[in-house]
Formats: structure tokens, C-alpha cells, sequence
């Protein structure tokens, strides 16, 4: 019942908050746009046959010159824009999404650990962590990375970079989330029902799992959206900077990396539609962590 | 207090010595030293040689030691990108992150400060709102495409500010800096700004929390019964108590500061240690990578240092408790 009524009043302050709506709205429509990138898209970009060179350089479709078949222009290589940003977005939301899942199981893993046995495991990972908070996350990110390609052999590299890229945001970002499980676990552990639990003889496995993380899904819903802001701006940069994806696989960031090319030339929207879009999935969805954080800690509000 | 000062700096210490020891896993094992300096023609023996001269052969505590040591006497080794010493290239990009870095904060803490306050102080005010908005645009802004707007605005379409490289620097003893002329000045601002941007956002939000809870306490309320003015309330009572905070911002921002400068750096191609960094990174650059991580620790290390002296100066209770 209280939890129908919470439930209850979120969707009550939701209704009543519309910048919460229209994040929503605007996250929504990126997520579905890039779930279905390959059925809505004009042409693939990794698909060198899908588009053609005569194309290239094309307007926004309200400009002059502009062929009204790509909305929102075309680059250099005639590759439509939406279809690009399309794709770009879905890789960026893909290697978010692994990431943070990744860093989501690592993190509530050890901080439920963490909280749970306490002692010299609690310390051994906090300290690890605050080593690790020390170091911000791009440069954790950027050292893995570059660690990677140290070890990894010239031949495989490439096939990885996707995969690299999502480990390094997961091992930068997992600090997060192994602080706030293991705050709350202690707070649980003083309550009843796990006392019960443990006194019943439940292995420890289950009370954690079972029994702590339930309760405390409230601020690591928080963390996790709020991180999924930080895991794309993470890509984005990385990408940017030319160390996340190659050009022919491009995330969003990469497209605005290629994008700078034409800053100084008229070709504006290959530099400026994919940042919009970046910044309006990043805002988006940081309006939602905000949203959510008023929610799961009424003292704010 | 001389218990205090002993015990951070042998904590800073054994921090020094773990990232020492990060660096010399790095070296020692992502990829082969020996086979990064020597081409594919080096024989089989010549190889083993270079090996046993370079002591790569010795037990690992032994090489770590040796290893530790060079580096306090500012050995660094040699870049297995360019041959050079490492601790020349280091040291010659240093003046341009380190100025870029103060400059931003600098920046960050004079608007950020400010708008703390006068967001804490009007929590319902139209323009706090506005300001309030503003900042959760600008965290989710990523630190590059700010720099690229102000490229735009500045470089590209006003035409007023360079939008790479340094510009006029001066030669002061082995300092290159370019904080002397207007020059350097006119290249810096684009870049510090961009740096400084994020940064203002949490100076600002940290500042209004701070201030908020100092507002609700007691003696605050005390003041104003008692019928202290508002501005005096206000600047002198609330705002002396919030400097704590804001120099524990200016000890944690550092590391923020040097991460985003790589990122700056390279949107604006400032040659500092960001750009040095990224480069050594693209083209597997071990020792570049290793010391940079060293120098890094180092500077985190000293500013936390002198932040926890700071502290000590600032707030009196931090002295007198040292006598029980």
C-alpha cells in the first residue's frame, strides 16, 4: 500500500513537472530513433553502397539548394544526417548502457559486499575507491584505454575498440555505485527484517540480494540515471578526442569530431546537429536524475 | 598541529609510492621495453644484452627501488616516441596546463563564488532560478562542445580571439609563459573560459548548499535577533564560515581542472601536458604515460597539502584540538 502511494505520488509530481515531461519526451524519442535506427534511416553509413558522393555537402532541407529527401542535410561523404546521428546516437546509447551495466554490477556487487561484511573487505574496497575518486573519470578511462592498447595486439585492435571503450567507462563510473549500495546496506543492516534474515540462518548471498537490495533500488535508481549521463558524455569525449571509436563506426561523438573539420567552412549542420543532439539526450536525461533525486529524498523538496 | 602536518605528509608519502609503483607496472608490463627500443633486425643476443645492461633481468622489488630512486633524482627516462628525456618534455609543457589551470580557476571561483551566495541568499528569486537552470545545462554540456561554441562565437564569427596555440610567450628562466603579454593573454581566455565553465558549476552549487546550512544555524539566527544588519549578517557572519568549503572546492577541483585541461588542450591545441598525454596515449607512449601519472599525483598531492595547512589558518577549533 505505501508503496502504491508513493508510487502514486511520484507519477503526481511527475504530472505536475514539465520540464520532467519534456525530458522524457525528448529522451524517449532518442532511445526509440536509435532502437530503430536501421528500419527508419534513409541509408546505412556503414554501408558503403547506401550512399553516394553526388550527394555530399547538402543543405538542412529549409536552406537553399537543399534535396528535401535528407531533412537535415548531408556530409561531405553524402551521407544523410538524421541517419548518421541515427546510428551514431545508438552506438553511443549501446556502449553507455553496457558500460553502466557493467560498472551497475561491479559496484552494488562489492558496495553490498562492502556494507554486508564490513571490516577489512569494507576498507580494502573504500579504499579503492577513493583512490579511484581521486582520479576523475576521464583520465581513469583514458589510462585503461591506453593501457589496452599496449597490451593488446595491433591485429585485434580494431575489432575491440567497442569493447575496450565499454570497459573503460565501466571501470571508471563502478565507484558510484559501490558508495551508495554500501551506505545504505549499512543502514539495513541494522533493521529487523535482516537481523531476522541472518538469525534464520540465510546464507549471505540471499539476505544481500534477496532481502538489502530491494530496499535500497531507491538512490541506486538515482545513480543510475544520472550515470548513464555521465557513461554517454564519457563516449562522446573519448570519441572525440580520437581515442574512443574509429571514423567509419561513428558515435556521436565522433561525428562532431568529424564535424569540427567544417567549423571553419559554411557546412555548419555536419558540426552542429549531432552536438544538439548530444546535448539534448545528456540534458534530457540529467532533468530525469533531478526529477528522480527530488523523488527518493523528500528532504529536498 | 606539528603531529597533524607530520601525519599528512607521510600519508602523502605512501600515496607518492603507490602511484610510483602504478607507473612502474605500466613500464615494466604493458608491453616490452626492450622490443619498443630496439627494431626488428636487433639480434636475439643483442637483445638479451640491452636487457641485462637495462637490469630488466633483476628481481622486481629491486627494480622498483631502482626505479623510485631515479625519479627522485628527476631521472624519467626516455620517450619511446620521440628518445627524448622524459622529463624535458614534461617540464617544458608545464607553464602552459599550469597557467591554463590557475586561470580557470581563478575564473571559476570569482563568478562562482557569487552566484553561490546570491543563489543561496534569494532561493526564490527569478533570477535564481535562472542561474539555477542555467547550470544543469551547463554540466550536461560536454567540456569540448563548449569549447567549440566559444571557437565559433569568438574566432570563427566575431573574429576576435585566436583559437589555438598560445600565442606571444615570454621567456622567463626555463618558464614559458604567456601571461605578459596581451597576446598570450587573447589566446588564454577561450581556452580558461571553456576549462573554467564546469568548474564554475560545482563551485556554485557547493558554495549555495554551504551557505544555505550555514544560514538555518544558530548563531546566524542569534545575529539576526540581536539585530545585525543584513549585509553584515550576510558577508561577514555567513560567508567567513563558508570559506572552509570553498578552499576544500579549490583542493578537489584541481584533479577536475587537469583532467578537463586534456580535453581543452586538445580542442583548442594548447601545447600543455594534456595534449602531451593524449598524444602518448594514441602512439602506446609508456614512460610519457607512467610520468605524467607521477606528475599528476604529485601536484593532487601538494595542493591537498597545502589545502589541510589552509585549513589550520583559517579555522581556529582545528588548532586548539590538537591539545587535547
Amino acid at each position: 500500500m505505501i508503496a502504491f502511494l508513493k508510487k502514486y505520488e511520484g507519477l503526481w509530481l511527475f504530472v505536475h513537472s514539465p520540464a520532467a515531461i519534456i525530458a522524457t519526451f525528448v529522451a524517449a524519442l532518442i532511445f526509440l530513433g536509435a532502437l530503430f535506427a536501421p528500419w527508419i534511416a534513409l541509408v546505412n553509413p556503414y554501408d558503403l553502397a547506401s550512399f553516394s558522393l553526388f550527394d555530399g555537402l547538402l543543405p538542412p532541407a529549409w536552406e537553399d539548394g537543399a534535396n528535401p529527401k535528407f531533412l537535415l542535410g548531408t556530409d561531405d561523404q553524402g551521407r544523410d544526417m538524421i541517419s548518421s546521428i541515427l546510428y551514431g546516437a545508438r552506438l553511443s546509447l549501446v556502449i553507455g548502457i553496457s558500460a553502466l551495466t557493467i560498472a551497475a554490477v561491479i559496484g552494488v556487487g562489492l558496495g553490498l559486499a562492502a556494507g554486508y561484511y564490513g571490516g577489512r573487505f569494507d576498507a580494502i574496497v573504500m579504499r579503492i575507491a577513493d583512490v579511484q575518486l581521486a582520479l576523475p573519470a576521464i583520465l581513469t578511462a583514458l589510462l585503461i584505454d591506453g593501457i589496452a592498447r599496449g597490451i593488446l595486439p595491433a591485429a585485434i585492435q580494431q575489432d575491440l575498440r567497442v569493447a575496450v571503450l565499454t570497459l573503460a567507462i565501466a571501470l571508471s563510473l563502478w565507484v558510484n555505485f559501490a558508495r551508495t549500495a554500501r551506505a545504505s546496506t549499512f543502514v539495513q543492516m541494522n533493521k529487523e527484517y535482516v537481523q531476522a534474515a541472518i538469525m534464520m540462518g540465510q546464507r549471505p548471498m540471499r539476505v544481500m540480494f534477496v532481502h538489502i537490495l530491494p530496499n535500497i533500488l531507491g538512490p541506486l535508481l538515482v545513480i543510475l540515471t544520472v550515470d548513464l549521463a555521465s557513461a554517454i558524455l564519457l563516449e562522446a569525449t573519448l570519441s572525440f578526442l580520437g581515442i574512443g571509436l574509429p571514423a567509419d563506426s561513428p558515435s556521436l561523438g565522433t561525428l562532431i569530431r568529424i564535424g569540427m573539420q567544417f567549423l571553419l567552412s559554411g557546412e555548419w549542420w555536419i558540426l552542429w546537429i549531432p552536438t544538439l543532439f548530444l546535448v539534448a539526450l545528456v540534458v534530457s536525461i540529467n532533468v530525469l536524475g533531478d526529477f528522480l533525486r527530488d523523488i527518493f529524498n523528500p528532504r529536498l523538496r | 598541529m606539528v603531529y597533524f602536518i607530520l601525519k599528512r605528509m607521510i600519508q602523502s608519502v605512501f600515496v607518492m609510492l603507490a602511484v610510483a609503483f602504478l607507473a612502474f607496472s605500466l613500464f615494466r608490463f604493458v608491453g616490452d621495453p626492450v622490443s619498443q627500443m630496439t627494431g626488428v633486425e636487433t639480434s636475439v643476443a643483442d637483445q638479451e644484452r640491452l636487457r641485462e645492461d637495462l637490469g630488466l633481468n633483476d628481481p622486481f622489488v629491486y627494480q622498483f627501488v631502482r626505479f623510485t630512486g631515479d625519479m627522485f633524482k628527476g631521472d624519467f627516462g626516455y620517450s619511446y616516441r620521440t628518445r627524448q628525456p622524459v622529463a624535458d618534455m614534461i617540464a617544458s609543457r608545464i607553464p602552459a596546463t599550469l597557467e591554463l589551470g590557475v586561470v580557470a580557476l581563478i575564473i571559476s571561483l570569482l563568478v562562482g563564488v557569487p552566484a553561490g551566495v546570491y543563489t543561496a541568499l534569494r532561493p526564490r528569486g527569478a533570477l535564481t532560478q535562472a542561474i539555477l537552470m542555467t547550470t544543469l545545462v551547463g554540466v550536461s554540456i560536454p567540456t569540448f562542445v563548449i569549447g567549440i561554441m566559444l571557437i565559433f562565437i569568438f574566432g570563427v564569427q566575431l573574429g576576435w580571439l585566436p583559437t589555438f596555440g598560445r600565442g606571444g610567450t615570454v621567456q622567463i628562466g626555463s618558464w614559458e609563459s604567456s601571461l605578459f603579454t596581451i597576446d598570450g593573454w587573447r589566446a588564454l581566455l577561450l581556452p580558461a573560459i571553456t576549462l573554467g565553465v564546469y568548474q564554475l558549476t560545482l563551485t556554485m552549487r557547493l558554495v549555495r548548499a554551504e551557505m544555505m546550512e550555514v544560514m538555518r544555524s544558530d548563531y546566524i539566527r542569534f545575529a539576526m535577533a540581536r539585530g545585525v544588519p543584513m549585509r553584515r549578517l550576510h558577508y561577514r557572519h555567513a560567508l567567513a564560515n563558508t570559506m572552509v568549503p570553498v578552499i576544500t572546492i579549490i583542493g578537489l577541483q584541481f584533479g577536475g581542472v587537469i583532467a578537463f585541461s586534456i580535453v581543452t588542450e586538445s580542442v583548442f591545441q594548447w601545447p600543455g601536458m594534456g595534449l602531451l598525454f593524449l598524444e602518448s596515449i594514441r602512439f602506446v607512449d609508456i614512460p610519457v604515460m607512467g610520468v605524467y601519472l607521477v606528475v599528476i599525483a604529485f601536484f593532487f598531492v601538494l595542493v591537498n597539502l597545502v589545502v589541510d595547512l589552509l585549513y589550520v589558518a583559517i579555522d581556529p577549533r582545528l588548532r586548539i584540538s590538537d591539545v587535547s
